[in-house]
């Protein structure tokens, strides 16, 4: 046996001398992956370019007669589907209401988690239990706060003399504020385990060499931790954009899109053309054009982003 | 380091505050479903039921098949769990091990597949489950959970693997071992934590998730929790809070406590994701 080192080293490409018991005891054979990537392939992989396909049909539920291609039809009907844009319209500022917030209120959770506070251990086992729940019981829960009558929020207002007759989730002005609250809330969780994970990786040591040179907190973290935590604040920020831009459960129980489509995402608007009125081609559609901007916005992102980490 | 008292005082504001957000909404749900009727129809609700009931539970229980409907989340989230940690773990034990080509497309998938609306997915699974006869069928729906839960099932396994040092395994082989032994008692017992946590992770997965189950389930007698809880709130929006918030606060509790066991882990191979991945 030659060194571990060499052992573990990747062999791309470079087939050299075999060394079959080394092989088998550093890799695994490979058939060992088929169990999982046969369902993959055959329940993910594939139903995605089928949906794709399906976007260029006629394809409808319930329908007798062969599915027709139809090339770009779905796609230049949803041009002119201007209830499909204000939808769009709304998922995004939808995705943006919420990632902003969510990342900010994680990271004052998370450098406050990573201090010596009393109370820390409580505040990290409460801070996941958003995570925990169904989204389905947050969105009840949330519900029942916001009760115009029954719930605690007006409540509390009508305590503190702000009036409180509001019913939030009805009021075409205040719904969808109301309603990226609880995306914010729900969402809170994994922002901060991801960014209090990337600030336990931050060199300690360099924190407190700046506070020796008499660099104060703002200063320290924006030229010790921040940099560190960069990879991961851009990580973290870009999923949670596409899971709120593609989040469905919490909305449609909270309003279910309602009032007059005020919070209709795009998911909720998709889900209604192909299950209740069984348009699957038009659907499929969009959900292509989903796909299709929330690469852009990515790539416009993380371009910027990592354009952002040379430049400093 | 030491940090001055005025800063301490605001930090543990800070932190109330968010202790104040995160919990009060969880608290108002527990609150409104050890109420009596007369108390929450009352024009001031208060914060801690004056008169604490189970009715509401009882309430749910006779109204709702609540019970039925926990029993098909258990089964079809148990099952998932199952499946997606046998056919992950060998998966994940190449992928750590054998950093090929097979490995990295793995990983991309399981990155790119964060990106698609489920909308694309679910449409064409539909067709397909429909001609297998498994629409309407907890089976169906365990089958579209378990890959779905794949690709964090990989991504979990893949780190705990990493950390099993492949050094042991080349000792059990300098040994004698066999392929199949070394991997038998020396990486599945090193692994069984973290198999475990998996499994949990992806138990919580299945008993939350939703969107699936309201496509994919038609008859009452399938339905699991979540897709009963929306039954509840009924078409024209408000029906019975107290029932409603009864049984969504026991829906709660099997996530809550199965992920109080995994916090830990769960935390940890984040921290492994996020820096290395």
């Amino acid at each position: 046996m030659t060194s571990v080192t060499e052992a573990r080293r990747p062999a791309p490409g470079a087939p050299g001398p075999s060394r079959p018991r080394r092989r088998a005891v550093d890799h695994g054979p490979w058939f060992l992956v088929l169990p999982a990537l046969i369902p993959i392939l055959v329940l993910s992989v594939g139903p995605l370019l089928h949906g794709i396909l399906l976007a260029f049909t006629d394809a409808q539920s319930g329908r007798t007669e062969p599915t027709r291609w139809i090339g770009t039809l779905n796609f230049q009907d949803l041009l002119q589907d201007t209830l499909f844009w204000e939808s769009f319209r709304i998922g995004l500022v939808w995705a943006v209401g919420v990632t902003v917030p969510q990342f900010l209120l994680a990271l004052g959770l998370a450098l406050l988690l990573n201090q010596d506070l009393r109370l820390r251990w409580a505040a990290r086992a409460l801070a996941i239990v958003p995570w925990a729940m169904p989204e389905v019981v947050v969105g009840i829960m949330w519900r029942i706060t916001y009760n115009p009558d029954a719930g605690i929020l007006n409540e509390t207002l009508r305590d503190l003399g702000f009036g409180g007759d509001r019913d939030w989730l009805s009021g075409l002005a205040t719904a969808l504020p109301a309603v990226i609250v609880v995306g914010v809330w729900a969402g809170m969780p994994q922002t901060t385990v991801a960014l209090l994970a990337g600030l336990q990786n931050t060199p300690r040591e360099l924190h407190e060499a700046a506070a020796v040179d008499g660099a104060g907190a703002w200063r320290r973290f924006r030229t010790v931790t921040w940099p560190a935590l960069r990879p991961v604040a851009v990580a973290i920020t870009a999923l949670n954009l596409i899971w709120n831009f593609n989040s469905f459960a919490l909305v449609y129980v909270l309003t279910n899109g309602g009032p007059g489509g005020r919070t209709r995402l795009p998911m909720l608007f998709a889900y209604e053309e192909a299950f209740r009125y069984g348009q699957f081609g038009y659907a499929a559609a969009m959900g292509c054009v989903m796909v299709a901007v929330i690469s852009v916005l990515l790539a416009v992102f993380l371009v910027g982003r990592l354009r952002g980490g040379e430049e400093r | 380091m030491r940090t001055r008292p005025a800063a301490r005082a605001g930090q543990y504001t800070a932190l109330l505050a968010y202790l104040v957000f995160l919990a009060f909404p969880f608290v108002w749900l527990a609150s409104t479903a050890f109420k009596p009727a007369t108390e929450l129809a009352g024009l001031h609700p208060t914060w801690i039921p004056q008169d604490p009931t189970l009715a509401n539970f009882r309430q749910a229980f006779d109204e709702q098949p609540l019970l039925r409907a926990a029993l098909n989340s258990l089964l079809t989230a148990s099952a998932s769990a199952l499946v997606a940690v046998a056919v992950a773990t060998p998966t994940a034990y190449v992928m750590a091990r054998r950093r090929g080509a097979l490995a990295r497309a793995a990983t991309g998938w399981v990155v790119v597949s964060q990106a698609f609306p489920f909308v694309l997915l679910i449409i064409p699974l539909f067709l397909v489950l429909k001609n297998l006869r498994l629409i309407d069928s907890l089976p169906g729906l365990v089958l579209v959970y378990v890959v779905w839960s794949l690709p964090f099932a990989l991504w979990m396994l893949t780190g705990y693997v990493r950390a099993v040092p492949a050094e042991l395994e080349e000792a059990a082989a300098v040994d004698g071992a066999g392929r199949l032994r070394t991997l038998v008692s020396v990486t599945v017992p090193l692994l069984a934590p973290g198999i475990a946590a998996t499994a949990l992770f992806a138990f919580v997965t299945a008993w939350n998730e939703f969107f699936f189950a309201l496509v994919l389930l038609k008859t009452p007698e399938h339905q699991t929790l979540p897709v009963l809880l929306t039954r509840f709130i009924g078409a024209e929006g408000v029906a019975d809070l107290g029932p409603l918030a009864a049984a969504a606060f026991l829906a709660t509790l099997p996530s809550l406590l199965v992920f109080a066991l995994i916090q830990r882990r769960i935390t940890g191979s984040l921290l492994a994701g996020a820096v290395k991945g």
